[in-house]
């Protein structure tokens, strides 16, 4: 199960590297069409870049949950054992499976799933095997448990839903109508990020328990309030992708509703910053708790940008334009991607590591960060000039509308050179110390 | 907390059922995709057009939205079968044969049939949500 685990763990942080050398050659294919059609077309470079990312969120992501979960709900009994090597073996084959399928220019699924609906089927069973491993030991565990192994569960479970949900489009009652093949398809979509969150939001909560020695962050009434609460919007606030679709109307308006309650999140958020303050005077040596602090400024950044979106009158402007990229790479960069971080430098033991090596960390970590402040506007400017041509001017001419959004999109991939080095030399050296980690210890 | 936690479960359930039997209120015969439709959708798939192009909005940026290309363009049918089959200096050529193009323009159809991408400023309401059905 170790050998397994750590090659799960390793085979995410070379995801993540996949992640950012695609995206950049992504970028200058988009920047540059005519040279890189006859090389490597943009087409096929999004896939790879985009299977690339999500791969590394969730395998991250479950690596966490496997690795934390010792601690957290013993025992792990043989079969357990045997369950979760096959979701890890089932899992990487069907990931390499996949990208040789884009590599043959093989596609065939929807948004984000572009590969041939069959090989759904591996990676379905393989989830199938980590939700038994998970819940088979969870129900073992007496008591109460603590919110990371709730949200944890959720994330185990919704993913296995929404997953299922998003291959529905195969059933052609699913697809006689469009407007409810897109429906399905976004809600499952919605619901899925949702699913991820999570479980990585469940890392976040493990971890700041293990940092600050206070298990009472993970109880009591507030903390389940704001589960329930994010559990809600997974369930129902995934309608502001097709706002501007135009099927039932309640489920633009359901959606509406339920996301109003993000602004629960964002006043809880200003409200602790002043408490932040003195826990980052505390803890700021740390490498984990750094990457933790940066996921929640870009919690704060991207839920401004989130709740702006699931205003329909915004959304008009924002939906089909950089906004949306922006709101996506954000999270995932920002959010998901710190807090994985976080989650394998507590784990590498990294904050124990050489002073010359934490240095060279703590300067890509702050690489990073302006890198993604950079990178994340230029892409809102680039949304913004697409708004104004679009919907605001009512220009139908693409090429004239794109036109003045270049600019934007060229400082955006420059940007991503400094994400790319700074992040790269993170999961390089992260990588290292995953071979070598006593996996056993903690 | 785990009663909680079944009641909105069952709520999220039911309101599921209810998406994928009520979330297009048009007419079936109307909305239902004919032979062509559905092997166009599939050209589309194989081709992965949705990297560069939008339905909806939904999709790559590289390209433009496709959902009313059939009626805002003004373009003759040849004019798209031509610009499909051999592609832009940015688009790439695909290589499709002439029923694999006509196919694609008769999803196209289809996809326009179904609606507006553009949501028109006269439909937003004073909530600051949308009105289609004014």
């Amino acid at each position: 199960m170790y050998r397994s685990l750590r090659l799960l763990i390793i085979g995410s942080l070379v995801l993540l590297l996949a992640t950012l050398i695609f995206g950049l050659i992504a970028s200058w294919a988009f920047l540059y069409p005519e040279t890189y059609n006859k090389i490597l077309p943009f087409y096929q470079l999004r896939p790879f870049h985009v299977s690339s990312a999500l791969f590394w969120i969730i395998s991250g992501a479950t690596a966490s949950l496997l690795y934390y979960k010792k601690g957290a709900i013993e025992p792990t009994s043989k079969w357990n054992a045997i369950a979760e090597a096959t979701f890890i073996y089932l899992w990487l084959l069907s990931i390499i499976a996949i990208f040789t399928c884009y590599g043959l220019k093989i596609f065939g699924g929807r948004e984000y799933w572009e590969f041939p609906p069959i090989l759904c089927i591996p990676m379905l069973l393989s989830w199938i095997a980590l939700f038994l491993a998970y819940f088979s030991q969870l129900i073992r565990k007496a008591g109460e448990k603590p919110m990371y192994v709730w949200m944890w569960s959720t994330g185990v479970l919704f993913f296995l839903i929404t997953f299922i949900e998003q291959n529905l489009w195969q059933i052609p009652w699913f697809r006689y109508t469009y407007l409810r093949e897109i429906t399905v398809q976004w809600k499952a979509n919605g619901s899925m990020v949702g699913a991820w969150n999570q479980m990585i939001y469940g890392t976040s909560l493990f971890l700041m328990v293990k940092i600050s020695g206070d298990e009472r962050i993970a109880k009591g009434k507030i903390v389940f309030f704001f589960y329930m609460l994010g559990l809600t919007n997974l369930m129902f606030n995934w309608g502001h992708h097709i706002y501007n679709v135009p099927g039932a109307s309640w489920i633009r308006d359901t959606s509406y509703i339920i996301s109003m309650t993000e602004w629960v999140f964002l006043i809880r958020m200003i409200q602790g910053f002043k408490s932040k303050l003195d826990e980052r005077k505390k803890f700021r040596h740390l490498i984990a708790y750094r990457f933790i602090i940066a996921a929640e400024f870009w919690v704060f950044m991207n839920l401004l940008l989130a709740i702006a979106m699931s205003i329909p009158a915004i959304n008009r402007y924002t939906h089909g334009t950089h906004i949306t990229v922006a709101h996506a790479m954000g999270t995932t960069i920002g959010i998901n991607s710190m807090i994985l971080l976080a989650s394998y430098t507590y784990m590498l033991d990294i904050d124990s590591t050489k002073v010359g090596i934490r240095r060279m960390l703590g300067g890509c970590y702050w690489l990073a960060q302006y890198s993604l402040m950079a990178f994340w506007l230029s892409l809102v400017v680039a949304g913004v000039i697409k708004a104004y041509g679009a919907t605001i001017m009512e220009m139908t001419n693409f090429q004239e509308i794109m036109k003045p959004v270049l600019p934007a999109i060229k400082a955006f991939s420059l940007c991503g050179i400094g994400l790319l080095c700074s992040l790269s030399v993170i999961a390089v050296t992260y990588i290292r110390y995953a071979a070598t980690f006593d996996i056993k210890k903690k | 907390m785990f009663r909680m936690w079944i009641i909105l479960f069952l709520l999220f359930a039911s309101y599921t059922i209810a998406v994928y039997r009520n979330c297009d209120e048009k007419d079936v015969t109307v909305t239902n995709p004919d032979v062509h439709a559905l092997a166009g959708w599939k050209v589309w798939q194989r081709n992965n057009c949705q990297s560069c192009h939008q339905i909806y909005g939904l999709g790559g940026y590289m390209g433009p939205d496709l959902t009313n290309v059939i009626s805002d363009s003004g373009k003759s049918k040849q004019y798209l079968q031509t610009f499909i089959k051999y592609g832009t200096g940015k688009m790439p050529d695909f290589h499709l044969s002439d029923s694999e193009v006509n196919n694609l323009i008769a999803f196209l159809h289809w996809i326009d049939k179904s609606g507006r991408s553009k949501v028109p400023i006269e439909r937003v309401t004073s909530t600051w949500n949308y009105n289609f059905s004014k």
